[in-house]
């Protein structure tokens, strides 16, 4: 049993000077055999277990990581939370999502940080307009907050941002959900993995699936560099991998994977209070605890698995972070980065079945998949256990893309993350 | 990042051209016949390959013609660039 996090907890281990913590989670090397398997410890794999062990009652599993969890995109991400799409489908997924995130701490026992500052999308032309509004109506019809904030507002709600009508791409509005925000992405993915060990999920690190055994249409096992396991159901999370996965198995996935990048500054005084984004000059910026810009970039144009992007990505977006916040002119970056987003043609992820009985996959999420983490998890785990999907995500299923019934984000909802 | 040899103007930074996709992939014949489930493998199924992926490009900021590359996109290496038309040699 794992102890409980508590001020009791912290005054009692300072007097042992913080040596005698117990370990989040156990260190084991793998079974031959499982029940079901997780490829990929990400955010997203580590949920996953979490859920199958809690509220499915399967014990007998584990998350097989190739590097250490949370390396992957989880750890390199922005970590904007927000649920304002447009479809109703992508409402009701990344609302799920957003509600367990508001007790996910006190769930967990493990504080993930989530910080409710609101998130605003700017708009900068009368299109933009259009499209925010037509999104800020479309979510209130489902339920979910969102406002429209004219330039005044604007202003008054960010007062660095520069709402000069002479500018390139002067503001003209913003929608603003309240409800959104941040959180801790390191700890989402620790907070998880010490629930689902506490359960007896198995987490295995430094573990690389290399393969996958089938037996005509079903599962037989996978190998990994730690020894072949038995099992008859699978799970992929790998995101950026996932086509890789998918090709050891004879699948193909409707997925290319591309660099992501992000950067942060040199840590200052509180000075942003909230999360802006800008999809019309793709930048997008909040301010982290230790008092570092995150700033966030777009995604390069060609496939690559380098986790590494491009410089004019990078000078574009803080080409466009400088117009809209001539405050910053001076400050130093300290970090930059990439991850690799594996994305779907209609920008909407997979949670869903295969052709393959027992082979399940969950990715897809490309560049906006931090958010959804707790739903993700949540759904995916009951579309293992009972073999179908929940309600919430069976319009995210790989037939999509023979029925048509894309749920495309792309355009319409001026998705960035 | 990585400089791009056109095979029409030589060397030029990678930032003149457009990445195009997979190469080639060709167009049903009978597009009329198809099953959606083969319309679906033609429109959206990629392999996003990690490793020795052949692609298409476009010098967008040069002569504007279209050409083929065979890359590692494991570690962006380009290996070839070949004409369309042109088998690649790897
Ligand atoms: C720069 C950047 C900024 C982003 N900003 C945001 C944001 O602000 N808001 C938002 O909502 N989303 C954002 N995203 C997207 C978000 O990070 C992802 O959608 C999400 O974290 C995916 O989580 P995951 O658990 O599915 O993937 P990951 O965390 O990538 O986990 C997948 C894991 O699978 C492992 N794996 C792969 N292959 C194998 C194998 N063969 N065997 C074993 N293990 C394997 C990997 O090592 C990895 O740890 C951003 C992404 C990037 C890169
Ligand atoms: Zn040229």
């Amino acid at each position: 049993m794992k102890k409980k996090y508590s001020i009791f907890a912290l005054i009692k281990n300072s007097l042992s000077y913080h040596e005698n913590w117990q370990r989040a989670w156990r260190d084991p090397e793998p079974k031959s055999q499982y029940d079901a398997v997780i490829i990929g410890g990400g955010g997203h794999g580590l949920a996953t277990a979490y859920y199958l062990a809690k509220e499915h009652n399967l014990k007998n599993i584990a998350v097989l990581e190739k590097g250490w969890i949370g390396g992957g995109n989880t750890g390199r991400n922005t970590t904007i939370i927000r649920s304002n799409y447009l479809w109703d489908a992508s409402a009701g997924l990344y609302d799920h999502a957003l509600k367990i995130w508001e007790n996910l701490s006190q769930e967990l026992n493990y504080n993930i940080m989530f910080s409710q500052r609101g998130v605003m999308n700017l708009a900068h032309n009368q299109h933009d307009v259009r499209e925010l509004k037509r999104r800020t109506h479309a979510n209130r019809l489902n339920g979910i907050d969102c406002e429209w904030l004219n330039v005044q507002q604007v202003k008054k709600f960010c007062p660095i941002i520069n709402c000069s009508p002479n500018i390139r791409y002067p503001v003209m509005g913003s929608t603003l959900q309240r409800r959104a925000g941040t959180a801790r992405h390191d700890a989402v993915a620790w907070g998880y993995a010490r629930g689902a060990d506490s359960m007896g999920v198995d987490i295995i690190q430094n573990c690389e699936v290399k393969g996958i055994k089938r037996n005509g249409d079903s599962i037989e096992g996978i190998e990994t560099t730690k020894g072949f396991i038995k099992t008859k159901k699978v799970g992929v999370v790998a995101a950026g991998h996932s086509s890789v996965i998918a090709n050891m198995a004879g699948l193909r996935l409707p997925l290319e994977s591309k660099p992501l990048q992000a950067l942060v500054s040199e840590p200052i005084k509180p000075i942003i209070d909230t999360v802006v984004m800008s999809n019309a000059v793709h930048a997008y910026v909040s301010q982290s605890d230790k008092g570092e810009l995150v700033i966030g970039a777009g995604t390069d144009s060609y496939i690559s698995y380098t986790q590494k992007g491009t410089h004019e990505i990078v000078e574009g977006t803080l080409k466009a972070i400088l117009e809209l916040y001539p405050i910053f002119s001076r400050l130093r970056m300290l970090r930059q980065w990439g991850g690799v987003v594996d994305i779907c043609p209609d920008a909407s992820p997979l949670i869903s079945k295969t052709s393959i009985k027992g082979l399940y996959f969950n990715c897809g999420w490309g560049t906006g998949g931090f958010k959804a983490t707790p739903g993700s998890g949540h759904l995916f785990a009951h579309t293992i256990a009972k073999d179908e999907p929940h309600a919430l995500n069976a319009a995210f299923n790989i037939n999509r893309f023979v029925s048509g019934d894309l749920v495309d984000e792309h355009g319409a909802a001026a998705v960035a993350h | 990042m990585f400089i791009i040899k056109c095979p029409y103007c030589g060397e030029r930074d990678h930032s003149e051209f457009s990445y195009g996709g997979e190469a080639h992939l060709v167009r049903p014949k009978q597009p009329t016949e198809l099953s959606d489930d083969q319309w679906a493998e033609y429109l959206f199924m990629r392999k996003n390959i990690k490793g020795l992926q052949y692609e298409r490009w476009n010098h967008s900021h040069g002569c504007r013609r279209w050409f083929n590359m065979a890359r590692d996109t494991s570690n962006d290496k380009i290996h070839s660039v070949y004409k369309i038309g042109e088998k690649a040699n790897k």
